[in-house]
């Protein structure tokens, strides 16, 4: 897989707001970096991110605690909560009894006097038993009792499809929860994504959903050192630009940030140049930063793993045209999973999300509107 | 004490003025009439009380024999002193005025929506949240204008709430079904069926988590988390009954069983109708009470309260009530019996203390007409500071959607929206 090396140009240590396009990354493979500069960054997968994140924010506040399936004795399902009951104790780190709607409610109701729960979901499709409480008990809670009672919770756990876990198992949840206000969502890629995300998700004083990914937990980042600091935290609502172009804009979150860049170099050696944008962030969307990049490249390909009716694709896509319709050369091309529930077998799985090969073909036919139009793009 | 208790904890069993104690077998023969007819059965209070416990039982049979009215009692084994009668009269009589006012309101039009409205159930409410101390916290449905009311949210804030003024508690944002209140603790008012209950649950476990945890040693707050009859048979009630035992949160589940979920019968909805049993089927005291009795509620809410105080753990307590209103202002209500309605309003709440009051001489005739003229002047200026209340601003809508309005996002011009001070005048459109 592409390993990325950063540098950030005058970059501080927590990200704060500024002009869009200020991420100004260079891009060089990692192998290369590791040889031509001594000072190579540190890797680190996204399960020790999560799990340092997770560690700091609990040594450096007493009112944050961890609540969930399996993340005591077990170690967390995902190991994401390893070692933290050793630390912390079975007061901070509770296991649970499979109560999804109430151990969603129970974290409301310890955020609503001040403590500062995360609550983990086994799996996001889980999340759906809970659902009452993430949306009307956590996000709406602010505002029905104007501003007298804030909800600082943290929903996590991973999002969308794994490999070979069934229909059930497989939702893509950043639509739904990204058109509720009052939530805040999150969907970090990198380690670095994870660490300075979480960490903002739990210093937050509203309700957040931190949407993970299975698959990426165990996919190794270079973090730098100022990662690395427990003080460490990005800006909720920003995006970040992980690769510059001029050609095409290709927004991406989660996974498909890994598959985007990856079409990216392929459609390199074929002559266009795309840009990737990280969203970070579901809601709040960086539409400022989508369109200041539709502005610059003319074209946009919007890329999710979720069912493409009403999914994220479609809210970016309806902002550009709101917003940049004028800049627009080509339409608006949009990537999502197949319209289907998530089959088992491998080869029908395969065909039901997207692929490099899907992003790359509606790249092209964004540049030149060549080439068919297929079930699953 | 660590969270994972696997104890097993044996119930409590209270014994209950006016019951027989009985033994188990004659404790599952219930007769009923009819299984779909709810109106015309009366619930039997029935325990079974195992040879164990009857010691631990006795403690509080001397209590109970203090409610059966024996003549040879002396004056001052009243239940109550004459301050906390009054004040439990007034609560009651602040409730059933208020709710009162709604109704004329609603239909003089200031007030819309949904409002639903908790006639006949004020001893529930009075006889327990009177116990309670400011930061101990309670979680209502939406039934809930009479517990804010009674938890000490001023009238005025209440009715402003409901007129959707910005003076309001929640400042027109929440409505009838929605009260909150920091200050007085009050975690709401839900419209969802059983969502208070994890969230009260919550609350209770933050009150255990401040004093193992963060060492706050004389943290001892209680929560209360009031449901109906209905919610009993809801999934998160279980979820809830099961962890609250289970990490002994110091929390109350009072079930006001008033019979009827909208236009379901109680009887007709539930395979076991006793709810209190569901208590010791998790491993808590389950208490059934006459919820048209203020000073039966009393008892059973101090035990109960004081239970969880001293870190004892929770309580199941259903309380036999009756709405004597339909289930919301737009209800017909066509499915209660007239008799059924005729038996209960015969129980008011609030008769049957005025008597025992006087009866007793805590209380006179003169003093208890003060009260009433005093709340009926509470609530009529209630009405008219919500009348002249203005209503909220256009940049209301956008406020306190999120406590860090960074939320909102970063706008076209690159910086984030809340910054921009004429956020929200502008329209919706974020």
């Amino acid at each position: 897989m592409w390993g990325i090396l950063r540098q950030k140009v005058g970059g501080a240590t927590c990200l704060s707001p500024q002009g869009v396009g200020s991420h100004m990354l260079r891009l060089r493979p990692v192998t290369s970096a590791l040889r031509n500069y001594s000072s190579a960054a540190k890797e680190m997968t996204v399960r020790d991110a999560l799990n340092s994140a997770l560690d700091e924010e609990m040594a450096a506040d007493p009112n944050v605690f961890v609540m969930g399936e399996e993340v005591g004795e077990y170690q967390g399902a995902y190991k994401i909560t390893k070692g933290l009951l050793d630390k912390y104790g079975p007061e901070r780190v509770v296991d649970t009894p499979i109560t999804e709607a109430g151990f969603a409610g129970i974290g409301v109701g310890s955020a609503y006097h001040g403590l500062r729960p995360v609550i983990e979901f086994m799996t996001f499709n889980f999340s759906m038993q809970a659902i009452d409480h993430i949306i009307n008990s956590a996000a709406k809670s602010n505002y029905m009792s104007a501003g007298q009672i804030n909800v600082p919770i943290v929903f996590r756990g991973p999002n969308g499809p794994a490999a070979g876990v069934g229909a059930q198992h497989s939702q893509c949840y950043a639509a739904w929860y990204g058109s509720v206000p009052g939530l805040k969502v999150l969907v970090p890629y990198s380690s670095e994504d994870a660490r300075g995300l979480l960490k903002a998700a739990i210093r937050d004083p509203d309700p957040v959903v931190f949407l993970e990914n299975e698959l990426l937990y165990g996919e190794s980042f270079p973090v730098s050192a100022e990662a690395l600091d427990s003080s460490f935290c990005l800006p909720i609502g920003k995006a970040k630009i992980e690769r510059e172009g001029k050609d095409i804009t290709i927004t991406a979150f989660s996974k498909m940030v890994g598959y985007a860049l990856k079409a990216a170099e392929i459609l390199k050696k074929e002559g266009i140049s795309a840009e990737v944008i990280n969203l970070r962030s579901i809601r709040p969307l960086d539409r400022a930063t989508i369109n200041v990049s539709v502005r610059k490249t003319n074209r946009l390909l919007t890329v999710e793993e979720g069912f493409p009716q009403h999914g994220v694709g479609a809210e970016i896509c309806a902002s550009v045209v709101e917003d940049s319709f004028g800049y627009l050369d080509a339409p608006v091309e949009r990537i999502a999973g197949a319209d289907v529930p998530t089959p088992y077998a491998a080869n029908l799985e395969r065909m039901a999300f997207p692929q490099i090969e899907d992003i790359v073909r509606a790249a092209k036919r964004a540049c030149y509107r060549s080439g068919t139009m297929v079930a699953t793009a | 004490m660590s969270f994972s208790g696997a104890k097993i904890i044996q119930p409590l069993c209270i014994r209950y003025p006016d019951t027989p104690v009985i033994s188990d077998q004659a404790a599952n023969r219930i007769t009923t009439s009819s299984p779909f007819l709810g109106s015309t059965r009366t619930l039997r209070r029935i325990q079974s009380v195992s040879a164990a416990q009857r010691r631990s039982a006795s403690a509080i049979v001397a209590v109970a024999d203090v409610v059966k009215e024996k003549k040879l009692k002396s004056n001052k084994n009243h239940l109550l002193t004459k301050e906390e009668g009054l004040e439990v009269y007034e609560d009651m009589i602040l409730g059933r005025v208020f709710e009162d006012m709604c109704a004329q309101m609603y239909y003089r039009g200031k007030m819309f929506g949904f409002v639903h409205l908790y006639n006949g159930q004020e001893a529930v409410s009075s006889g327990f949240i009177k116990l309670l101390k400011k930061e101990d916290s309670v979680v209502s449905t939406y039934r809930d204008h009479v517990h804010a009311l009674s938890k000490g949210v001023p009238a005025r804030a209440v009715m402003s709430e409901l007129f959707g003024k910005t003076t309001g508690c929640c400042r027109g944002q929440g409505g009838s079904m929605h009260m909150f209140s920091a200050e007085h603790n009050v975690l709401g008012g839900f419209a969802f069926i059983g969502e208070g209950i994890p969230v009260a649950t919550g609350a209770a476990f933050t009150s255990k988590y401040k004093r193992e945890v963060l060492k706050e040693a004389d943290c001892d707050h209680v929560t209360l988390a009031f449901f109906g009859d209905g919610t009993a048979n809801n999934g998160q009630f279980f979820e809830c009954l099961n962890m609250a035992a289970l990490w002994k949160l110091p929390i109350v589940f009072v079930v006001e069983n008033n019979l009827w979920a909208i236009g379901m019968s109680h009887l007709r909805a539930t395979s076991d109708p006793e709810i209190w049993k569901k208590g010791p089927a998790f491993g808590m005291p389950g208490v059934h009470v006459d919820g048209m009795d203020v000073l039966k509620v009393r008892e059973v809410a101090k035990k109960a309260i004081g239970r969880a105080r001293r870190g004892e753990g929770p309580t199941l307590v259903e309380c036999e009530t009756y709405r004597f209103r339909g289930h919301s202002l737009a209800d017909p209500d066509e499915l209660r019996d007239p008799a059924e309605k005729a038996r209960y309003a015969a129980r008011d709440p609030i008769t049957a203390l005025k008597k025992y009051l006087i009866e007793s001489k805590l209380a006179s005739e003169a003093e208890l007409k003060a009260i009433e003229k005093k709340i009926d002047e509470v609530v009529e200026d209630a009405v008219e500071f919500a009348n002249e209340s203005p209503v909220p601003s256009r940049s209301q809508l956008l406020e306190n959607v999120f406590a860090d309005p960074k939320g909102f996002g970063i706008g076209p011009d690159g910086r984030y929206r809340c910054e921009d001070p004429k956020f929200t005048q502008g329209t919706a459109q974020v």
